[in-house]
């Protein structure tokens, strides 16, 4: 490669020109962009009905499981090219296209669809909702078989470990023997590494973005005052809030706390500024500056969609998350024979880059074959998100390469995996 | 940067057998460790500092990681890698002293190829024009060099036997061919390949 401004080409590699895309006939039925994926669905996965419920991490037994869940693009003849997509704290199995009637696409589209980073021309994308989620996946607020009412704090202490093996059954069921990769940033990638260490011989790669093999004190301490919110909430009565009005107000304020780090110092500056709101309510302590206003606007979105339960239960699993299980790192990953990408961004200062070179360096004292990149970018933790065309061309070609079996160490493998 | 990037690589190319294990230190936009894999099948992995080059690397499908070689060696347990290479990037580190080092504990051989301080053109020019030199292999300013160290041939070469690094073959490279006679004063770059040992098989 010799042009020096990689990018202005590669804007142009990720749309793909009507020859290099493979189903013709489709571009008439989606009427979007071509690089859509048009209207989707969810789909359900129903599992572990009585007698046999899933045992959690805590010992605790769990049934029945319903997973949400979507896919895009085709499984090949060989079941080997599906990619799982691992979401993040607020996300949902809506990763990419459009439901019907909706405006914005899933929370991932700039990232999966033809021709996009997850080529869905090339890759089976699947995306589930965790456990203890509220967007379709049995959590708190779905409804308890014991009591015929939402289970609220009777819901069990989930794991990031419990919500990979839900994740294994929904990919069982789906016949799926081994992933091409899994992927996913902050809390998606903990499960990424959860994947990567617990069931080694079921996937080729993985994809890990902007996250920490365990928390650090001041990242279980935001979590902590966003918890601490919810719960002081007078409407959120011990969790037991259902049927009547939810602790909006508590949720609201922990989603704030939560886009304060998603942002960075230079973010926020460039976005807002000292810039005065319009509200045109001139009362103190009012809404005064649009950094404030964003903030409420954040929080009250989200209310809309996110259940305050599933908030102190996801939490609550990511902070308990540690990828190393109590032992050396590198031993965790000692089974691990997939290709891995680890990516972190610059100014991230919630999941720091120093997190991710831990990551980095358990895979060096592991052999794994591993590549690593600090991305510059301003935009914080939210990076992962907007930083398409970066993590566009670093994923693309990562993923090419595990299809194809580029290198010695993996030829083997691979090419029986490459379609 | 290079005098002749074919001619190093080339060299380079020479020393490597097939199927082995290879870390390039500064591995730019990873041409050698491309060539490499395509000509020797080798197991590359490239450290690189700089965020654009990274992108040039995942594009050829090679393993790279993005950190500072003065501080990314510590990980590796010895013996870790066949070759350990320092092209064009050893003149450039902090601490040449600790990343040679730490390159000889990780690596089973240790390939290093640097511009040569000593070229008769950098000569005159320091003579006659009392300038800093611009060479084929020293292209830069004095003002605008990424190089941190300005080494000779033989500087390198009585570097590695007062250390005890056994020298094990030697390629120097001109403008278009290979330089086989007084090479610090006729190479434009020094490519060594070195161990530790006690012996010394070059003169």
């Amino acid at each position: 490669m010799s042009e020096v401004n990689l990018f202005s080409k590669q804007t142009k590699r990720t749309r793909p020109t009507p020859s290099q895309r493979v189903d013709i006939p489709r571009r008439d039925f989606v009427q979007e962009k071509n690089d859509r994926l048009g209207i989707v669905e969810t789909n359900y996965f129903h599992f572990a009905v009585s007698p046999d419920e899933i045992t959690l991490e805590s010992g605790e037994k769990l049934g029945p499981v319903t997973v949400a869940y979507e896919t895009y693009g085709q499984l090949n003849d060989r079941r080997s090219n599906a990619i799982l997509i691992l979401h993040a704290l607020s996300g949902d199995a809506h990763a990419a296209g459009f439901h019907k009637g909706d405006e914005k696409p899933g929370w991932w589209d700039d990232m999966i669809g033809p021709g996009k980073a997850f080529d869905t021309d090339k890759y089976f994308v699947i995306c589930s909702n965790v456990l203890g989620g509220c967007r379709g996946t049995t959590g708190p607020s779905s409804v308890n078989p014991r009591t015929g009412k939402p289970y609220g704090l009777d819901f069990p202490i989930i794991s990031i470990p419990d919500m990979v093996n839900v994740q294994k059954r929904l990919i069982d069921h789906l016949g799926i023997d081994r992933l091409l990769s899994v992927a996913g940033g902050s809390m998606g990638g903990m499960q990424a590494l959860e994947w990567l260490t617990a069931h080694p011989g079921r996937l080729n790669s993985g994809i890990v973005i902007a996250t920490a093999t365990k928390h650090s004190p001041q990242q279980i301490a935001f979590h902590e005052v966003g918890r601490q919110a919810i719960m002081a909430d007078p409407l959120w009565k011990d969790g037991h809030y259902y049927g009547g009005h939810s602790p909006a107000k508590g949720l609201a304020v922990a989603r704030m706390i939560g886009h304060i780090t998603y942002m960075s110092e230079v973010s926020m500056a460039e976005k807002f500024g000292r810039r005065l709101s319009n509200n045109g309510k001139p009362r103190k302590f009012s809404v005064d500056f649009e950094v404030e206003e964003y903030l409420h606007n954040r929080g009250d979105h989200f209310v809309k969609r996110f259940d305050a339960n599933s908030y102190l239960y996801i939490t609550r699993a990511i902070d308990s998350f540690d990828a190393s299980k109590g032992k050396n790192l590198h031993e965790v990953f000692n089974e691990t024979k997939a290709k891995v990408l680890v990516l972190a961004f610059k100014s991230d200062w919630l999941y720091p880059a120093s997190q991710s070179k831990e990551i980095v360096k358990a895979c060096k004292w592991a052999g794994i074959d591993t590549t690593y990149c600090e991305i510059d970018s301003t935009y914080g933790h939210d990076a992962f998100l907007l930083e398409v065309e970066e993590e566009t061309h670093l994923v693309k070609h990562f993923l090419q390469r595990v299809m194809l079996g580029n290198g010695v160490t993996g030829e083997n493998r691979i090419t029986e995996y490459a379609i | 940067m290079q005098s002749n990037p074919s001619l190093d690589h080339k060299a380079i190319l020479e020393w490597i057998h097939q199927g082995s294990s290879v870390l390039d230190l500064g591995c730019g936009d990873g041409e050698l460790l491309d060539l490499l894999v395509k000509e020797r099948h080798v197991k590359a992995q490239g450290i690189e500092i700089d965020e654009q080059a990274i992108y040039q690397c995942v594009a050829k499908g090679l393993s790279v990681f993005h950190e500072d070689i003065d501080r990314g060696l510590s990980d590796y347990a010895d013996q870790s890698f066949d070759y350990v290479i320092l092209n064009q990037s050893f003149q450039q580190v902090k601490s040449a002293d600790l990343v040679l080092k730490e390159a000889l504990r990780v690596g089973r051989e240790v390939i290093v190829g640097f511009p040569n301080f000593a070229h008769y053109r950098a000569r005159l020019q320091i003579f006659f024009r009392g300038k800093t030199p611009v060479t084929p292999s020293l292209p830069y300013e004095w003002h605008d060099t990424p190089n941190l160290h300005f080494l000779s041939i033989s500087d390198f070469i009585e570097y590695c036997r007062r250390r005890n690094i056994k020298l094990e073959k030697a390629a120097f490279v001109g403008r278009r061919r290979r330089i086989k006679i007084f090479p610090n004063l006729f190479a434009l770059t020094g490519i060594f390949l070195i161990s530790n040992g006690e012996t010394h098989t070059i003169d």
